[in-house]
Order: C-alpha cells, then structure tokens, then sequence
C-alpha cells in the first residue's frame, strides 16, 4: 500500500476518533463519574446497539491510528528491508489483536456473556 | 576519503525538544503524547474486559483503577488526549498546507513564514486547553 | 571657491558597542579523523574578537596563530556558498554568518554538523545530501525546449516567478537536515532540502514533471517522514523556509492543491 494511502488513513481515523471519543466521554458524564462506573450501568451501555456499535468503530479506529503511529516512529528509528517488514507486519498483527481483542469484549458483554 | 560513521545524533537528537523554539518542543510532545496514550489505549482494553468475567472481577477492578494513583493517571491521560488531539489538528492542516504561510522573496533576517504567529498560538492553545481539560477532569474524578 | 579644510572630528566615546574593543573568548573545536580512528575530543584556544568578528574568522585566526592542522570549509565569507556549515553552541548555523558577539557567550563550542559522516575535524561528507537532490530530478522537467527556432520562450510572471523563488535561493549548506529531527534516527530519509527542492521544481509553472516528483517522494522514507518539527526553517540562512515548501508539497499529495 502506498504511503500516501496510509497517512490518509491515518489523519481519517484521527478525526473519526476524535468525534466518538468526545460522545464516549460524554456517555460517563450523563451520570455521576462513579455511578457511571457501577457493574450494571456498564453492562447497560454494552447492551445499546447503538453504543456498542459506536464503541467497535472506535476500537478500530484508534488501533489503527496507534500502531500505525508507532509504526512510523519505530521505522524512523532503524532502517532496513527485514527489519522494516517486520515492523509493518508486527503493527498490522498488533492493530489486529487488540481489535480481537476488544470485539470479544463487546461482545459478550452485549450478548449477555459473564 | 569520507569515513562511514553516519555521525547521526540518534534518539537523543530525535528526542531532543530544546534549541529550536517551540515546534521542536511541540513535535517531541505530541509523539510522547502519542505513545503514552497507545499504552493507555491498551490498557484501557484490558481493564475494560474484566467486564465479561462477572461483576466481582469488575468490582476488584475498579479498587485498583479508582484509587488515588490511578486518577492521577487519568487526569495525565485527559491532558495528553486533549493536547495531542489539539496539536494533531494544527499539524494536520499543516501538513495540507494550510497556515503555513505563502512563498514571497525572502527579506533580511529571514524569519520563515511557516513558522508564523498562528502556528505558536495553536500549540499556545492545546498547552492550554490540555490544562484546562486536566483541571475538569481532576474536579470530576477528585470531587465525586 | 575658497577650500576649508576639515577640522578632525573628535574621537567618539568609548563604548564596547561601538568602539570593537578586543574581548577574548574559549573557542573550543572538535577534533576528530574518524579514518585515522581518531575519537572526537576537544582543543580550546583563547582568540581575541571584536565586535564584528564571526565564528569562521576566530577559526581561521586558530589556523593561522595556533594549529594550522584544523580542518573546516569555507570558500565566500558571505553566506553565498554554503561550505561553512557547522554546529555552533550546539545549534546548527553558518561559520561565516554568526558573529561571536551575537552568541552571548565568552565559551564557543564548532563541532561538525550531525547527520553527515564526518571527513575530519569541522568537514563532513556531502554525499548523501547531493545523492538525494539529484533523486529529486533538480532540473525543469518538459517535453519541448525553448531553444528549438519555433517555439516562444517560456512565459513567466512576476507572480509565477514568486511562487518558487524563495526555494531556489537553497544554497546547499545542509544545516537543515542537521536540524531536522527525523534525519537524527532515519538513514532513508530524503531530508528538509531535498523535500524543499522537489517542491521548488514542482512550484515552477515552467515545469511539467509533478507526477514524476510526487512519486518519487510519496515512500516509506520520503515526504511522510516529514513531521513539521520546522528546525529546518529555524536555522536555514537563506529564507529558504524548507517546512513550508514540504508542507505545499504534501498539499498535492492529500489532494488540498491540485
């Protein structure tokens, strides 16, 4: 994939995760920051579709602007062929298993799962 | 005949953020900043997903994150959210070309034009709503 | 007409602005011949400035009265060539172009500019800034030539002309890419003048090779790795301003100019 094509995604999911951090952030302070934290209010968010949903996209968004941050720094910081496959594999696998991660999360809480 | 040796600084150079007025400084922020929040992010997934192990596995969660320490760290997390996303702005429309100033026949002494009172007021601006963002976010986590 | 001679005019006061009063200052240069495997130390020599002196002068004076062995480039004495590029009091600058007076300090630390391989002592090697110029196809780029008897010459305007100019004012000193911080850690990266001169080339109405340009910047190691840090523009001695050029550039990568 082109540079150009990755920095693009990048500065795409910067903004997409700036908007649906602040609505995440809002969501806690709809309530008082600690009932906001209680078992099943939690729980309660995780059952809204709409929420969960929201909470996937941005999963996403910001793994793929992290690792690929890191990735930028972590070629800057050493050259060469082997190595710099390696970094972008190892981001590509990152980014992945923290969306697994995460996804798995989403949903079993959302299915009821616990 | 030219030696090798590459005579680069390295990371101490990278990471440097004096000498060069206050863009240096806010690059090397914003790439602290950037890493401090990829870790947070990965352990906020973490954290989150003791969730799906039942209320008592959340609960003894929760006695470690909401202590003393861990507000800290989030009051330090809502400053470099806030700053990096701030920043990041400045510098994504800089990076299209927008604020950087327009080319013209360079007067003595030679002040850049892409390094203009917009710029510093930006960085000037995410220092400060990094600031502001902490104090509410301590008010909120401190004062319940 | 009657001619009357002109009285003397009265000594103006002392006053170490204006008078030049010798003060003495600790140059302290880098020595080094990495090829002999000689490890980088310091020599310290007491030299007398006055006001106007420049850190290339308080060099030549060490050459001349102290070690003539002191290896350092220069060639105009007037910021036009580019040779006397070095790092002054750990800033990257012009030998020839810092007046002493105007470092605020009776310490002067000239060691080699980073980020290029050092020959010996203050002179380092320029091949990678040249290598990676030349990748950036310095030259007008178009299918027809004035010259031919049936073509026009090409035209620019004033405001053409204004559009490119500042960058073609790059003298090749290289104390950009000593600043730039992504030039401290990656060997790849095209660096700040060669970005700059892209851009130059690309800016110029009378050029028509934009796509070739952008492709050739458009890698891993290329315009990307570019973070607008702006150290480049801070210590460029021409106005030059390479952050800026970099920054229009990218423009047309992300689709802001056309």
């Amino acid at each position: 994939m082109r540079e150009s094509i990755i920095m693009k995604i990048h500065y795409g999911t910067a903004l997409g995760a700036v908007a649906l951090v602040a609505v995440h952030i809002l969501m806690r302070m709809s309530q008082k920051f600690s009932d906001s934290l209680q078992y099943q209010n939690v729980i309660a968010n995780y059952h809204f579709l709409p929420y969960a949903l929201m909470l996937e996209v941005l999963l996403v968004l910001l793994s793929v602007h992290g690792f690929n941050g890191l990735r930028v720094i972590l070629l800057e910081l050493k050259q060469g062929s082997t190595y710099e496959r390696m970094i972008n594999y190892g981001s590509l696998a990152a980014m992945a298993a923290l969306i697994a991660y995460g996804s798995r999360t989403i949903l079993m809480a959302g299915m009821g799962v616990s | 005949m030219a030696e090798r040796l590459s005579n680069r600084e390295g990371i101490k150079g990278m990471a440097n953020p004096t000498r060069y007025g206050i863009e240096r400084f806010a690059y090397w922020i914003q790439r602290l900043t950037g890493l401090g929040l990829l870790a947070y992010l990965i352990g906020h997934i973490y954290e989150t997903s003791t969730i799906v192990n039942g209320k008592i596995a959340w609960n003894q969660m929760l006695e470690l994150t909401q202590t003393l320490q861990g507000h800290i760290l989030l009051t330090l997390v809502i400053g470099m959210c806030v700053f990096h996303t701030a920043n990041g702005i400045r510098v994504m429309l800089g990076h299209g070309g927008i604020g950087v100033g327009k080319p013209g026949q360079p007067e003595y002494p030679y002040k850049a034009a892409s390094l203009n009172y917009k710029q510093r007021l930006c960085i000037w601006v995410s220092i400060a709503l990094a600031a502001l963002a902490m104090m509410y976010g301590a008010s909120v986590l401190f004062g319940d | 007409m009657a001619v009357v001679a002109a009285k003397p005019s009265e000594e103006p006061k002392s006053n170490t602005q204006t008078t030049g009063k010798t003060n003495t200052i600790t140059l302290r240069i880098s020595r080094s011949n990495p090829s002999e495997g000689q490890e980088s130390t310091f020599a310290e020599f007491q030299v007398p400035v006055q006001k106007w002196t420049t850190v290339l002068e308080a060099i030549l004076y060490v050459k001349q009265n102290f070690d003539h062995s002191v290896a350092v480039r220069y060639s105009c004495r007037q910021a036009s060539c580019g040779s006397c590029g070095m790092k002054i009091n750990g800033r990257p600058a012009l030998a020839c172009y810092t007046k002493v007076s105007e470092l605020n300090s009776n310490v002067i630390t000239v060691e080699p500019m980073n980020n290029f391989p050092i020959i010996r002592d203050l002179a380092v090697d320029f091949k990678q800034l040249i290598s990676n110029h030349k990748k950036m196809k310095p030259f007008i780029i178009r299918e027809d030539s004035e010259v031919t008897p049936d073509s026009k010459e090409f035209i620019q305007t004033p405001q053409d002309l204004e559009k490119f100019l500042q960058f073609s004012y790059c003298i090749k000193c290289g104390l950009c890419n000593s600043a730039c911080p992504t030039m401290a850690t990656d060997e790849s990266f095209i660096g700040p003048q060669g970005l700059a001169q892209a851009y130059r080339y690309v800016a110029d109405n009378r050029d028509k090779g934009k796509d070739d340009r952008l492709k050739i910047v458009d890698d891993s190691h290329g315009i990307w790795r570019c973070h607008f840090a702006g150290s480049c523009s801070q210590v460029c001695p021409k106005g030059v301003d390479p952050a800026m050029a970099i920054q229009l550039l990218r423009g047309y990568l992300l689709g802001f100019r056309k």
